[in-house]
């Protein structure tokens, strides 16, 4: 098998893949938004809690290949406690990681993704959470 | 021998020269599974193509020239040799499309203008290509119409029962595939017509998956219209058809206007041309034809029997291997009741998954709803793998696919 398909099949993407982090129905969030891949018919729903411009809580539920779930769980992971300016930074540097733009501040697990990388058709699978993301922060009623 | 070996020996070459299959032939490791998408081309069909392109190249029905005239025989005769290949004994019933979508929406927007009211009936089946599916949809939700789906029974064949039940006499339309895309099921055509035939409605058979894999006969299907596309069974891309009862053509409104198309243009009303060009507006596609009818004489040299035997040994031989690999379930039929279609799930993994790690071992499958989604949600899963099976494939095809669903199983950590 490829190097490059060890690279995007990490064990770290198939831990999240199998036990996804914040997998769960928020009940009491700010706001939520559905993210759709018409390609393969993926499906997220992300819901996001605002605590003044703090992301106190974030979760997703849905279906989606390993890539898409990994990513979202990672996702929920790196901008939980972050400020809505940080949350901005932290997506443009996941942004330009899958698009091969460089991994320039990355931390944690999210390093894992940087695979997707190598695989163009993927890009869309990793950011179908990341956007869900985006726009329930935009849906959200602080 | 075993039993493995006998099946695999009955599906050992491909019934092709793999020579005459450029694309296949100068990639060695490639294993190309995606057939039900599109077929890849032999150069017979490419040499037509160029051939036209360099010897005869005009615009047919216009000009008073030789050359415009070598055109126009180009296109007819290859209009001749495709109704040939089909079964269709009145050669100007077939009418050229880009393909399968493009002919059943031309279809639908002339019963949207002429024949269905509200409180009318539409029923397709539950597995249908979407292509068969939204422009029925769309007709009825435009004029007040009932969209009906006629359901599947267990083991993914169309309920009969369930589609009597469906065809009620204000029934305008009965639309339904041949052969499932998706899953492969060959549908029983001539009970389908016996049930559609209880009303008046339109009969539309969706030929896609039909015409590429077993004689299509169309003129024996007994049904009023029926849908093809070029590119599926060897024949270039942007070139397909659709074939209609005399009558109904006679009666149905153009689709498009423009050149080609018209008798008599009056500044304030127009008459239309005869059969076929009453709707084959504009210039034509005639390389596609011409490459087109190459493909059916490609075909035909083969014997579509061959072809269908050939796909039915593949899928036998694949379908006993798959048990090797654990956690597969294939959806639909027994594989007798299927074309060349297998189309499965492997334990949690999803399909875009599988086709990556396949892909990496140079086997190509088609991942995802397979623009069957109204199927899926009754199959309750998102999306399946769909390996599909044609004249150039063999028994290594099947044998890499093996290993490569071995290895995904390995590679997504299932033990
Ligand atoms: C059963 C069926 N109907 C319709 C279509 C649409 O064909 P096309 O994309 O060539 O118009 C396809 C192919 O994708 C098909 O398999």
């Amino acid at each position: 098998m490829s190097a490059e398909l060890e690279e995007l099949y990490q064990s770290i993407i198939l831990d999240h893949n199998r036990r996804p982090q914040n997998f769960r129905v928020m009940e009491d969030a700010s706001g939520h938004a559905d993210g759709l891949n018409p390609l393969c018919g993926d499906q997220v729903t992300v819901w996001i809690k605002l605590d003044g411009d703090r992301v106190a809580d974030v979760s997703f539920q849905g279906q989606g290949c390993a890539i898409s779930k990994a990513s979202a769980s990672l996702m929920t992971q790196a901008v939980k406690g972050k400020t809505l300016t940080e949350t901005q930074v932290i997506f443009d540097r996941f942004h330009a990681m899958v698009t091969g733009q460089g991994a320039e501040g990355i931390t944690g697990g999210m390093k894992a993704l940087s695979g997707v990388s190598k695989f163009p058709l993927r890009v869309k699978c990793a950011s179908l959470g990341w956007h869900a993301m985006k726009a329930a922060l935009d849906n959200a009623a602080p | 021998m075993n039993p493995l070996a006998i099946l695999r020996k009955d599906c050992e070459r491909p019934i092709v020269d793999i020579d005459d299959f450029s694309l296949l032939d100068e990639r060695d490791h490639l294993h190309y599974l995606d057939s039900a998408a599109t077929t890849q081309k032999p150069r017979a069909v490419l040499q037509a193509m160029q051939s036209y392109y360099e010897q005869h190249n005009a615009n047919p029905h216009r000009g008073a020239y030789e050359l415009s005239a070598q055109s126009t025989e180009a296109y007819e005769r290859s209009r001749q040799r495709i109704a040939r290949f089909l079964g269709v004994a009145d050669v100007d019933t077939l009418i050229f499309t880009r393909g399968t979508t493009e002919s059943l929406n031309v279809l639908a927007t002339a019963w949207r203008h002429a024949n269905v009211k509200a409180g009318d009936r539409i029923v397709v089946t539950r597995m249908e290509h979407h292509a068969n599916f939204i422009p029925w949809q769309q007709l009825a939700l435009a004029v007040g119409a009932e969209f009906v789906i006629a359901e599947l029974a267990p083991g993914g064949v169309l309920d009969l029962d369930h589609l009597a039940q469906c065809c009620t006499p204000n029934t305008k339309v009965v639309a339904f595939g041949q052969v499932s895309n998706a899953l492969g099921t060959i549908n029983p055509v001539s009970d389908i017509v016996r049930i559609a035939r209880t009303t008046g409605a339109l009969v539309v058979c969706d030929g896609a998956q039909g015409v590429p894999h077993f004689d299509a006969a169309v003129d024996a299907l007994g049904v009023d219209a029926y849908v093809f596309s070029g590119h599926k069974m060897l024949g270039p891309m942007g070139i397909g058809g659709l074939v209609v009862r005399r009558e109904i053509l006679e009666a149905m409104p153009p689709y498009q206007f423009g050149g080609d198309m018209i008798a008599l243009v009056g500044d304030d009303r127009s008459t239309w041309n005869v059969l076929p060009h009453k709707f084959e507006a504009g210039t034509p596609n005639v390389a596609g034809a011409v490459g087109l009818a190459a493909a059916a004489q490609y075909l035909d040299v083969i014997g579509m029997p061959r072809v269908r035997a050939h796909e039915a040994a593949l899928l036998a031989y694949a379908s006993a291997r798959l048990t090797e690999v654990s956690g597969v379930t294939v959806l639909g039929p027994p594989p007798e009741q299927r074309s060349g279609v297998v189309s499965f799930v492997l334990d949690e993994v999803h399909p875009h998954d599988i086709a990556q790690v396949l892909d990496s071992a140079g086997v190509c499958v088609r991942s995802g709803h397979h623009c069957a989604q109204p199927l899926m949600r009754a199959l309750k899963v998102t999306a399946t793998t769909r390996a599909s099976f044609y004249v150039y494939n063999d028994a290594d095809d099947v044998d890499a696919l093996i290993v490569a669903l071995l290895t995904t199983r390995d590679r997504m950590g299932l033990a």
